[in-house]
């Protein structure tokens, strides 16, 4: 009935089902040959595809969860829907920097600038709210607004490759998702420590300096920054930290820097404490010590201590307690809280080791300082 | 921030239709590959078995790949602890957090000595799973 065909890969092909696998197998071989990178291109998009939905309801939960947090706390007589809106599409230039010369300066005004904008806007949709509430409010909106832009991004990707059919577009997003839904999901996961103020990871330093500093007098030194005077080990320590419990970074930079000239220069050593990311494979809450100045964020405040501590030649040590990036913006985990003693041990034991009695030493707890007074 | 998905519809049932017939097909074929070998057929059977587990492979993997994505659309709310201690006497509580708390904040009065305690920590536990240790 069918003319003999050579054997094929499953055996004689001598019946009509014989025939029918041969002839699907060509079928499979043309079409992956001629089709076969846009098959690849269909199942990166539909990854994306899938990873974007899961940033749309972040991004939606960020948003329904500012504008109800808004409503219990502000008790705003408006409606604040569209100013929450309008707040999540908000932009910040940094400046040009075709001349780098001085362009720390211009980035500290550009960060101030936003700071006194983003604080106004929040006064203005919360009006009954305190302003450890305001600040709160602010570092929620702003994570609303991260997970915004996160969402308008890999769209801007994911459509434009759509649209190009083109590899190269698609397979840029693609390549950076999973660390991009790790970043999106840390974020996501911040926005209840903000609801309800809770201690986040980021605030493992303040934490570290709080501890320190509970029970002695303080004041306020710089921009959201407490100081206070603690005799420790024969020493006098001024330790700082951002002014809680609200949701601040304060300007430490600032801060350490009018200690260091109102004692003229005459600090023996100076100890800087933050939450820095690990690397997988590491356990939360390790501890590493180093030299430098452990100040994350823009780099504007490490600018300063850097440059006053170069001037008067002030040796810098730091402590660094270990965390993902989603444990540094979700609720404190245990063993960094664990951690926050054993860093104070070592910090005793690096100003033992490092300086001599009746030296002054800065302490310096870096971090939001979220439902962490002081 | 709620912690279920809105109720999206992400695979239709005309889908899952689709994937239900693949699955009686391949389990026809599966039979109908046994009877083959069973009548001597070795060829016709071998066909029959490589449609029907390769179908059938398919359509699971389909299936559960729909299936997959619904938990993956929600935020697991972490369960937030608070411990109060007393200085004084080291009396230790801990219990669930509430609003308000926040770290070195005056508790109430501590119920052995008197003493006002204070909020020495606020945390969350994470379980985490058996890894690989390198």
């Amino acid at each position: 009935m069918f003319p003999a065909v050579p054997q094929g890969l499953f055996g004689n092909p001598q019946d009509l089902l014989g025939w029918i696998m041969q002839i699907a197998w060509l079928l499979m071989f043309m079409v992956m040959i001629f089709w076969g990178q846009r098959i690849q291109m269909l199942t990166m998009l539909r990854e994306v595809g899938g990873s974007l939905k899961r940033l749309e309801f972040m991004k939606d939960e960020g948003r329904k969860t500012a504008i109800s947090t808004i409503k219990e706390i502000g008790k705003p007589k408006e409606d604040p829907t569209a100013r929450v809106d309008q707040f999540l599409e908000y932009v910040a230039f940094p400046p040009v920097d075709l001349d780098p010369s001085g362009i720390v300066w211009k980035l500290e005004h550009v960060l101030d600038v936003r700071d006194i904008r983003f604080k106004d806007d929040v006064k203005r949709m919360a009006p009954e709210a305190s302003e450890s509430q305001i600040n709160n409010l602010e570092n929620m909106l702003e994570a609303a607004l991260l997970l915004n832009i996160i969402h308008k991004v890999v769209r801007h990707f994911y459509l434009l490759g759509k649209k190009t059919m083109s590899l190269y577009i698609i397979m840029q997003v693609q390549m950076v998702l999973p660390l991009l839904m790790q970043e999106a999901k840390a974020i996501a996961s911040s926005l209840r420590a903000f609801t309800y103020e809770q201690p986040i990871g980021d605030g493992a330093g303040a934490l570290v300096a709080a501890k320190l500093m509970y029970g002695h007098e303080k004041s306020k030194i710089a921009k959201d920054i407490v100081m206070a005077k603690v005799p420790l080990e024969g020493r006098t320590a001024y330790v700082l930290k951002a002014e809680g419990p609200g949701g601040n970074v304060g300007k430490p930079g600032d801060a350490i820097k009018r200690i260091i000239e109102e004692n003229d220069g005459k600090i023996a050593t100076i100890i800087t404490v933050d939450a820095a990311q690990k690397l997988e494979g590491e356990k939360p809450g390790e501890i590493a010590e180093g030299i430098g100045v452990a100040i994350g964020g823009p780099g504007v405040d490490a600018y300063k201590v850097d440059e006053t501590l170069l001037k008067h030649k002030i040796p810098m040590d730091a402590l660094i307690i270990k965390e993902s990036l989603g444990d540094s913006y979700a609720q404190m985990r245990k063993e960094i809280v664990d951690a926050a003693d054993v860093a104070i041990e070592r910090i005793k034991r690096l100003i033992l080791e490092r300086t001599k009695v009746g030296d002054s030493v800065i302490i310096a707890g870096i971090g939001n300082t979220v439902g962490i007074g002081q | 921030m709620s912690e279920k998905a809105p109720p999206k519809r992400i695979s239709s049932s005309f889908f899952l239709a689709i994937i239900f017939i693949v699955i009686a097909l391949s389990v026809i074929a599966l039979f109908q590959g046994m009877t083959a070998f069973i009548d001597g057929r070795i060829n016709e059977g071998s066909y029959y078995i490589v449609i029907g587990l390769g179908s059938l492979a398919l359509s699971a993997f389909m299936l559960f790949q729909t299936k997959r994505a619904m938990p993956q659309l929600m935020i697991e709310p972490e369960r937030v602890s608070t411990t109060i201690l007393c200085n004084k006497c080291g009396f230790k509580n801990l219990r669930d957090f509430q609003r308000g708390d926040y770290i070195l904040k005056e508790a109430e009065p501590c119920p052995k000595c008197n003493e006002k305690m204070m909020i020495a920590s606020i945390y969350r536990e994470v379980k985490e799973k058996e890894k690989e240790s390198f």
